[in-house]
């Protein structure tokens, strides 16, 4: 990598930061102007929860680090499952985490033993 | 019934609660249940972020400046990734525009006409995100209105606080954990995100939109890497509000 030291911080204050709290200001010197049911917004929330939605697929299909080693089925399947429970459980986020959680580590160290 | 006795004293008594009583009391109430699962996700993101090859400082520079998972967790892709600060910076917009109108419905539930500052306002806002905002909105209108602004000011300090140090706790912890076990921690953030993704869209629109993205997201990554979570974006976003906004209204 050629980019100096202080590069990520210039992104994370530049790209992180102002990207960020940008929209918070807006919504401070908008207040209430703009309804929260217009089709433009509706748009942009979808394109939003889209994005987000990428994101999430790839960290499941193609992670860094410690997850490099596990097959991607099984983190398929923990990811599937735990939205599965998640659903059965009336939209309880804990619940639906946990068993995501045991779904993987009990898939994981199964694999491991063999 | 107009004649009945108030326990607390009639408005012209010269010590009301004051700002920093509400403010206690909005730091006590961050100790709750929404807030461990915002630090589990949190400490899922500390792994990551080091897996990432993000340091300690940066990390948590992130951690409190941008103060909104979804948000982080694309730039952390996309420094990982080695994107530009142009197409990152779009990203991470793109990804954090629901923060606006967020904001703006909380805005008028916290201001005092007159007395609310500007500052003020624009410090509570850093604390739009999720959790906080759905505590908020649930729970300040049973205050009064005074109490509001310096309650949330509170629980966002409380909560964005505790939630940072956790983030350094875990980052400097990951290391020594067996891999079963930070693996685990990497694949808490996109659980927690697919749940809390799902229960957090309330228009057929989002949910659209986030199936959609899930299975356009791993396609342009393959296809289309750098800009590929614009185009995630961009498109499964509009395919998911012209099939919705078909079904609600017709061609029109």
């Amino acid at each position: 990598m050629s980019d100096p030291w202080w590069w990520t911080y210039v992104m994370i204050i530049v790209a992180g930061w102002i990207a960020t709290d940008i929209w918070r200001w807006i919504g401070v010197f908008a207040g209430g102007k703009l309804r929260e049911d217009s089709e433009l917004l509706i748009w942009v929330r979808a394109v939003a929860t889209a994005l987000v939605a990428g994101v999430i697929a790839k960290l499941i299909l193609f992670p860094t680090g410690a997850l490099e080693v596990t097959p991607v089925w099984l983190r398929v399947v923990a990811a599937l499952g735990g939205f599965a429970v998640f659903f059965a459980s009336r939209q309880k986020v804990v619940v639906g985490v946990v068993s995501g959680e045991v779904i993987l580590i009990t898939g994981w160290l199964l694999l491991e033993a063999v | 019934m107009p004649d009945h006795q108030e326990i607390s004293p009639p408005e012209d008594h010269d010590a009301p609660v004051s700002g920093r009583i509400w403010m206690a009391r909005g730091a006590r109430a961050a100790i709750s249940i929404p807030a461990l699962i915002l630090t589990a996700a949190f400490v899922g993101y500390a792994g990551l972020a080091r897996g990432s090859g993000l340091s300690l400082p940066e990390t948590l520079m992130m951690t409190g400046l941008v103060w909104a998972l979804p948000s982080i967790v694309v730039l952390t892709g996309a420094i990982s990734s080695g994107v530009g600060l142009v197409p990152a910076a779009i990203a991470v917009a793109l990804a954090s525009v629901r923060l606006m109108p967020m904001t703006m419905a909380l805005i008028p539930m916290v201001k005092v006409e007159g007395k609310t500052k500007r500052w003020q306002l624009l410090y509570i806002s850093h604390f739009v995100a999720v959790t906080a905002w759905v505590y908020g909105m649930r729970n300040l209108p049973d205050l009064p209105r005074e109490g509001r602004l310096p309650f949330f000011a509170g629980f966002g300090t409380a909560l964005t606080s505790f939630v940072f140090c956790m983030t350094g706790v875990a980052y400097l912890m990951v290391e020594r954990m067996p891999p079963v076990l930070s693996g685990a921690l990497f694949l808490l953030t996109p659980i927690y995100f697919v749940c809390s993704l799902w229960s957090a869209s309330k228009l057929s629109a989002d949910k659209a939109a986030m199936i959609i993205g899930l299975i356009l997201g791993p396609f342009f990554y393959l296809y289309a890497p750098g800009l590929d979570l614009l185009w995630t974006g961009l498109v499964g976003g509009t395919i998911a509000y012209l099939i919705t906004r078909y079904m609600r209204r017709g061609l029109l």
